[in-house]
């Protein structure tokens, strides 16, 4: 196989002493800045492209995706601790990680997240070096009704999952949508909902809203509850982390399905955001046992960390084949590519393999390094846990405020986030659930963008989305997976008037 | 006698570090503001400029560079709009700087900036896909007017350059090309690449790497003489093969985008000229010439009142395309 020599090739080039200490960097630059919430990914790639300027591509590449992965597994971190998503696609870890953490199982919870996410950037790389020339085709098959499809998908697998009813789903994924409209519109240039207010016009920052909701919403109630200000009884034992590797296997059904979505949604540039929503959107759905969902299951953990990783490096394939960045960190990436006088597309493959088998070959060993450099942090992160709410209450209020000003360099966004601080509190007081809210935000306007332009592009027609077969799969799975829960409550139905005659009215019995 | 010693000193000690500071050298980071997203042209203009005033040396203070690309670019400007008389921000841009504020309702007008210098113009190209089978522009014109309004041409934003000159090709050829907005030019490449769309007219860097795979091709070049760089970019082909439009089937002559660099309203002339003198000096240093080969943009340096100068033509004569379409924000 032509691809395995180019690979080792590859690890020829980078296993040098300085690139293992570049990755090494790289990792603990990117934990750091995956920890702080308000930098970012993005944000920490692009202060660092200034300094590989003068470095060779192959070592500036290394510095930069290693970076990467170390921001990728840190934004974990911060969900789990304080319920705090550092990137927009650990939000979905926080439904499970941070009750999990509450619960004591610090620790636990840590080592599932960075194992599982390690899995899926192996996979994920895996996939990479053995289909490169057959993906980089299926991504050009995808215009805006497939993306469109994507997201539909996206929406339909997570709709109807929570406990709360449907109606306020409705009402939290509306008020959703209606925040991504903010800012100005891609199809008609206008700015929307902007009310003349000069720093609307950027639009409202997905990570202004989830340190809000999340952050100081949970904050708000943790005060309430009592003022328990006492740290949360963490055990800080090595032990715990090897107890749960022993654990991992039994959710091998969860990561494979996790590997898939997530690979699916990497390559078409959906995004990591939309395979974690997605992937634990059907974990929570498929389980047989759905009560502990929420309260800190460990495959609520599992699946959108897995799915995440695995969509965070495939995306870098569209970025190199195509010049197409999966996500917003890659797009930063490109820049330096070309900067390093690289033009990213079909022929960096044939003109520079050095370069492209380089980069995969140090997406193995960065990996790698990155999942046992956080392991070994486990237990430090663990143990802040054990603080007093006291003092670490007050930390994370000040390191919110910083992290939402640096996002854009913007007192409105501090107030901002205020703002949602106060709407997260009184969703959770009124149980309105707050991921469809979150979901839409994040695709909502692309979602409207595929829609709009592939109205354009069939002159009004919306036969489109069944134009081909490609588009109609994603949309028949999206429709059935949207239907699903009815169809699951009719059968329920029947079946309980054949067997229980006597427990007919069951559900309409529920209290308000 | 020893106090009037002293005081001398101090008067001489202050006049002579108020002298040399007479001359704007900035004593603090200068931000570059790129506004559009990383990745995009913009950003490697603004980036390479930062690399090349790092590698010459060419100003004692450090630059960081923030992209602030929402709205449009809106975001950037807006940003530097509001910093009156800040002598450490630098919008880098295109013409959006002054079309914006004319076809949308954003909270700034060109009169909030000051123009420091333009550094290149880049070109546009009508690129059809790799395994079309029109030849020349004026088999695409036929074949979009046979169309009626189902051919669609792909493009960056919204009511911006490349929507601007697919209503020109519009009004020349009495062709009725569909419009479809993307946010970037590499989306725009990809979705040409995989034959979604009949057309895009994106710069020459933008739409390289598929050119380069075969997945798309060059119809011609909107520019009234062939672009210069002969080195083989594209197996057998250069972009001095590309023949011009108005040559072969759409008369339009010139059509390119300025890169531009901008301060805000309100600073001192000496700041404006020190910026363009620096930026001058980058546009002489052989990285420059290198970056203007590999994305065959044209050298183009413009300030002062040329560049004053050019900015109203330019306004003028696209302000009327978009009056015509009904796009005017006032």
């Amino acid at each position: 196989m032509g691809n395995i020599g180019l690979l080792f090739e590859g690890f020829g080039h980078i296993l040098t002493f300085q690139h293992v200490l570049l990755m090494m960097v790289g990792v603990t630059l990117g934990i750091l800045v995956g920890v702080l919430p308000g930098l970012g990914a993005p944000n920490g790639v692009s202060l660092l492209l200034p300094l590989t300027f003068s470095m060779d591509p192959i070592s500036g590449i290394i510095l930069l995706s290693c970076m990467y992965w170390g921001a990728l597994f840190g934004g974990s971190t911060t969900s789990i601790l304080f319920n705090i998503p550092g990137e927009p696609s650990s939000v979905a870890t926080t439904f499970d990680g941070y009750p999990m953490a509450k619960a004591g199982q610090a620790s636990r919870a840590l080592t599932l997240a960075f194992v599982s996410a390690g899995i899926g950037a192996l996979a994920g790389v895996v996939m990479i070096t053995l289909l490169s020339g057959w993906v980089a085709n299926f991504a050009l098959r995808f215009s805006s009704p497939e993306y469109f499809a994507v997201y539909f998908l996206a929406f339909a697998s997570f709709i109807s999952m929570g406990s709360s009813a449907p109606s306020k789903t409705l009402v939290s994924m509306m008020l959703g949508f209606a925040l991504a409209s903010v800012g100005m519109d891609t199809i008609s240039g206008n700015l929307r909902l902007t009310f003349d207010i000069p720093e609307l016009i950027k639009g409202i920052s997905f990570l202004i809203a989830v340190m809000g909701l999340f952050g100081i919403g949970e904050l708000l109630l943790t005060t309430e509850e009592g003022l328990r200000f006492e740290g949360i009884k963490a055990r800080v034992r090595i032990s715990e982390v090897g107890r749960t590797l022993l654990e991992l296997p039994r959710y091998w059904f969860t990561v494979l399905r996790s590997i898939f979505i997530g690979i699916l949604m990497g390559i078409t540039p959906a995004g990591p955001t939309a395979a974690s929503f997605m992937s634990y959107g059907l974990a929570s759905r498929s389980a047989r046992d759905k009560s502990n969902f929420g309260k800190g299951d460990p495959r609520g953990i599992v699946a959108p960390e897995t799915a995440d990783h695995s969509a965070g490096t495939s995306a870098l394939l569209p970025m190199l084949a195509l010049g197409v960045p999966g996500s917003a960190t890659a797009a930063v990436m490109m820049g330096g590519l070309m900067i390093w006088g690289l033009t990213p597309g079909p022929m960096l493959f044939v003109e520079r393999p050095d370069f492209v088998w380089g980069l995969i070959a140090s997406m193995y060993l960065g990996n790698i390094v990155a999942v046992i450099l956080v392991i070994a942090t486990v237990p430090l992160y663990a143990s802040i846990l054990r603080v007093p709410f006291t003092i670490i209450g007050p930390v994370i209020v000040a390191v919110i405020f910083s992290g939402a000003y640096q996002v854009s360099n913007s007192l409105t966004d501090v107030w901002l986030v205020v703002l949602f601080g106060l709407l997260g509190y009184i969703f959770k007081k009124l149980d309105y659930p707050l991921a469809p809210l979150v979901l839409a935000m994040v695709l909502g306007d692309k979602a409207e963008d595929a829609f709009r332009q592939s109205m354009l592009l069939s002159s009004g027609k919306l036969s489109i989305f069944w134009s081909n077969g490609l588009v109609s799969t994603l949309m028949a799975i999206g429709c059935l997976l949207l239907l699903s829960p009815l169809l699951m409550w009719v059968l329920g139905i029947s079946r309980r008037r054949m067997t229980r005659p006597d427990l007919q009215q069951g559900p309409s019995e529920n209290p308000l | 006698m020893r106090t009037s010693v002293s005081i001398a000193t101090i008067l001489a000690a202050v006049l002579g570090a108020a002298t040399p500071a007479l001359a704007f050298d900035p004593d603090r980071p200068v931000e570059f503001v790129v506004t559009a997203g990383a990745g995009g042209g913009t950003d490697i203009f603004a980036r390479t400029i930062q690399s090349i005033i790092g590698k010459y040396n060419l100003m004692k203070a450090p630059v960081i560079v923030t992209n602030k690309g929402s709205a449009a670019g809106a975001e950037g400007f807006v940003y530097t709009a509001t910093a009156k008389g800040d002598n450490f921000k630098l919008a880098f841009g295109t013409n959006n700087a002054y079309l914006l504020p004319i076809r949308a309702k954003v909270p700034y007008t060109s009169a909030d900036l000051t123009p420091v210098a333009a550094l290149a113009a880049d070109e546009f190209i009508l690129w059809v896909n790799g395994k079309a089978d029109y030849k020349t522009a004026a088999d695409f014109v036929a074949k979009a007017k046979e169309a009626g309004g189902e051919l669609k041409v792909a493009g960056s934003q919204s009511k911006d350059t490349d929507q601007i000159l697919t209503i020109m090709i519009n009004e020349a050829t009495g062709a009725n090309l569909g419009y479809v907005p993307y946010k970037s030019g590499g989306e725009a490449a990809v979705q040409l690449a995989g034959g979604h769309v009949a057309a895009n007219v994106n710069n020459p860097s933008e739409n390289l790497g598929q050119w380069q795979a075969g997945m798309v091709k060059p119809v011609c070049v909107f520019k009234s003489e062939r672009l210069r760089n002969d080195a083989k970019v594209a197996g057998d082909a250069s972009w001095a093969d590309i023949p011009t439009c108005k040559d072969s089937g759409i008369p339009i002559a010139d059509y390119n985008m300025p890169r531009t660099v901008w301060l805000p309203a309100g600073v001192d002339q000496d700041v404006v000229d020190f910026y363009a003198n620096i930026l001058k000096k980058v546009s002489e240093t052989p990285e420059w010439a290198k970056y203007l080969a590999d994305t065959s943009q044209s050298a183009d340096y413009m300030s002062g009142a040329q560049f004053a100068d050019f900015i109203k033509s330019d306004e003028a004569s696209v302000s009327e395309i978009l009056k015509r379409e009904g796009w005017l924000a006032n």
